[in-house]
């Protein structure tokens, strides 16, 4: 089994990491419950899984100040437990439940916690990323010192909003961190078929003048190491820059994926590269956990996420009359 | 009362709300060393300096996003668009991102934006310059869309949009820009966003109207009190939401309309307006109502074919007409 590239020099202390292999594991659960949600017809529209991917959010968020801010797309799960969203609020906007993190109008795609300064998963590819710019340069323009952390995959680096809000982005020096979650995969379009280039920090970061770093993905400490450089520069003031994360999604783009344009060697092969697995032999070779701790830390996570569920199957629907609130701050009046 | 042009209008409401609030600031192409494209932000950069008069690239979608993103953590932007007709680039930001955010959160976002910038058919500017985006936005639940037609209008209802806390796609006309009016210069000179204004009083036909198309309606109604029909001119002001309250009133008393604008026919503000006059007070009737719209054509580059397409006080009288069977 391949091997992390931090293991000789840990990064973090002993608590968060742990509290970074429980998150990558409350991640992961979530998702394949979800899954299972959703197959039974209790989850609706599109639902897009983050398995495989865990380590970027984890380790990239983990190494924030509770006053920065995140963003991201509509892969977006991974991205708001990691920032602290209580699992019961994700799981019921899941079921669309008024005690949902977005009163069951967002779904799956669309997480909100605004108090976590979590700014939203975007369900069109690259919409985002000018709002995080947006909100960087409303950091700078009061004079913060806060940053903004913003994930998309490897599909949006084809969107125009990306390439024209980079070039602002470095324009004003904003304190901006584009995460790029490359897993190879734009949809069922690999990477070689919907990219000019395959390095992507030159598309990203050496077009733009900004910083561009590749990082393995899967490597939750690597991932932190990297993004907390970005944060430092961003909150001197130098401006943004570009993380190519180089991940793998296990499973299909959304839940209908029959995953046709790749193989199952493939698939399988990049579950030996597993970012929990690798987390997990890694704590263990420093001693920082053993096999009766991480099976300690797997049932607690199982029921953390059962009583998610039974939060979320319990909750009532929002009342239908609802569907004209939260429209405007001033009182909406339906044009009918 | 001081007698200044609407683009002074505008050029005030934008600096006396600077004035007493640091987190309005306004950003887009050529607003600040080039003192505005049509010189609405004239003295604005050197008035508030770089921090808050913010030259862009020429990148719609993007700066109407970095907008959106300083809205949703608490400064009041506004996005300047060069003409509206470019505001198509930023479509997707508009609509998805201003108009959605807020209800896909459950309300823990507010996002008091200002789109701003002007439209119409301006004059020999062709088919993609020329765009009256009105309907387009009017349609969307989540944006209120503002056209004021006055000096006076644009100065209170710019203010109160500025004011609001929710995204509002104010669009100005190209062509009013030069218009002179009396505005006052009281500071807190704020009008209703939503307020209707009947800019003539009348007894025999309500016209409904807006923008540029107030002048050729007035001048119209001139005309036609001089063939002793008493024309009643309503400006919309905002086309969204609709003051259904002032138009039901006029129509009651008149019991004839005619929407006058300068857009295409189909799925338009008139349509919506006739709509739902039809379904609220059909019965008031006394006559289908009239529409004076531009020819359902792309605008052309030649001035003579440019003008056939524009709603004319001529055409406006003889709709009125045909309504009286005069």
């Amino acid at each position: 089994m391949a091997h992390a590239e931090t293991d000789a020099k840990p990064i973090t202390t002993r608590h968060q990491a742990l509290g970074w292999l429980r998150q990558m594991l409350l991640i992961r659960r979530f998702e394949e419950r979800s899954a299972m949600l959703y197959q039974q017809g209790k989850i609706g529209g599109f639902c897009h899984l983050y398995s495989g991917q865990e380590a970027v959010a984890v380790g990239s968020i983990g190494v924030l100040r509770e006053d920065d801010y995140v963003i991201t797309a509509y892969r977006d799960h991974g991205h708001a437990l990691a920032r602290g969203m209580d699992p019961e609020a994700g799981m019921a906007e899941m079921l669309g439940k008024a005690a949902g993190c977005s009163k069951g109008k967002g779904g799956s795609m669309h997480f909100f916690d605004a108090e976590k300064g979590f700014l939203g998963g975007h369900a069109i590819v690259g919409s985002h990323i000018p709002l995080a710019a947006g909100v960087a340069f409303a950091i700078k323009y009061r004079g913060g010192d806060q940053v903004c952390l913003c994930f998309f995959g490897d599909g949006a680096m084809d969107q125009g909003s990306l390439h024209e809000t980079f070039n602002m982005a470095s324009l004003w020096k904003l304190p901006v961190i584009y995460i790029v979650e490359n897993n190879y995969m734009s949809m069922g379009t690999q990477l070689h078929r919907h990219s000019c280039l395959l390095d992507l920090t030159i598309r990203g970061g050496t077009a733009y003048g900004i910083p561009g770093v590749a990082v393995d993905g899967n490597d939750v400490e690597a991932v932190a190491a990297t993004t907390r450089e970005a944060i430092a520069r961003a909150r001197s003031g130098d401006g943004p820059t570009f993380i190519e994360a180089r991940t793998y999604r296990f499973r299909g783009h959304s839940m209908s994926d029959p995953m046709k344009y790749r193989t199952r060697e493939e698939a399988e092969k990049a579950r030996e590269r597993d970012p929990i697995i690798l987390y997990e032999s890694q704590l263990k070779e420093r001693g920082w956990i053993d096999e009766p701790g991480i099976e300690q830390m797997h049932e607690a996570v199982k029921a953390e996420i059962d009583e998610a569920i039974e939060f979320a199957i319990q909750a009532p629907e929002p009342p239908v009359e609802d569907l004209y609130e939260d429209i405007t701050v001033a009182p909406h009046i339906p044009q009918e | 009362m001081p007698v200044i042009q609407y683009r002074e209008a505008l050029n005030q409401a934008m600096s006396e709300e600077m004035e007493r609030d640091d987190r309005v600031f306004l950003m887009g192409e050529e607003v600040a060393e080039y003192n505005g494209a049509y010189k609405v932000s004239q003295g604005m950069l050197d008035r508030f300096g770089p921090r808050r008069i913010i030259d862009t690239p020429i990148s719609e979608e993007g700066f109407a996003g970095i907008g959106i993103g300083a809205a949703m953590v608490g400064l009041r932007p506004i996005i300047e668009f060069m003409t509206f007709s470019f505001s198509l680039v930023a479509f997707d930001q508009i609509v998805n991102n201003a108009a959605n955010i807020r209800y896909m959160s459950g309300g823990q976002f507010s996002l008091p934006i200002v789109f701003r910038g002007n439209s119409g058919m301006a004059g020999s500017l062709a088919a993609t310059h020329s765009h009256r985006p009105e309907a387009w936005y009017a349609h969307v639940p989540g944006l209120t869309v503002v056209m004021p037609a006055t000096p006076a209008d644009a100065k209170g209802l710019l203010k109160s949009s500025i004011r609001s806390d929710d995204p509002i796609v104010f669009i100005e006309h190209e062509n009013l820009l030069g218009e002179r009016g009396e505005v006052p210069d009281d500071p807190e000179f704020l009008i209703p966003i939503g307020q209707a204004e009947i800019k003539r009083p009348g007894s025999d036909v309500t016209i409904i109207t807006y923008s540029r198309s107030l002048l050729t309606s007035l001048k119209a109604a001139e005309k036609l009190a001089d063939e002793g029909i008493d024309c009643e001119v309503v400006d919309l002001r905002t086309i969204r939401p609709l003051d259904m309250e002032t138009l039901v009133a006029s129509v009651t008393k008149t019991h004839r309309a005619v929407i006058v604008e300068e857009n295409w026919p189909y799925c338009g503000i008139g349509a919506g307006i006739a709509d739902r006059l039809y379904r609220s007070i059909f019965d008031e009737l006394d006559a289908p109502i009239g529409r004076v719209f531009t020819k359902d054509a792309p605008v052309p580059y030649n001035r003579t074919m440019e003008l056939a397409m524009l709603p004319s006080v001529e055409g406006v009288v003889a709709e009125v007409k045909s309504l009286l069977n005069r």
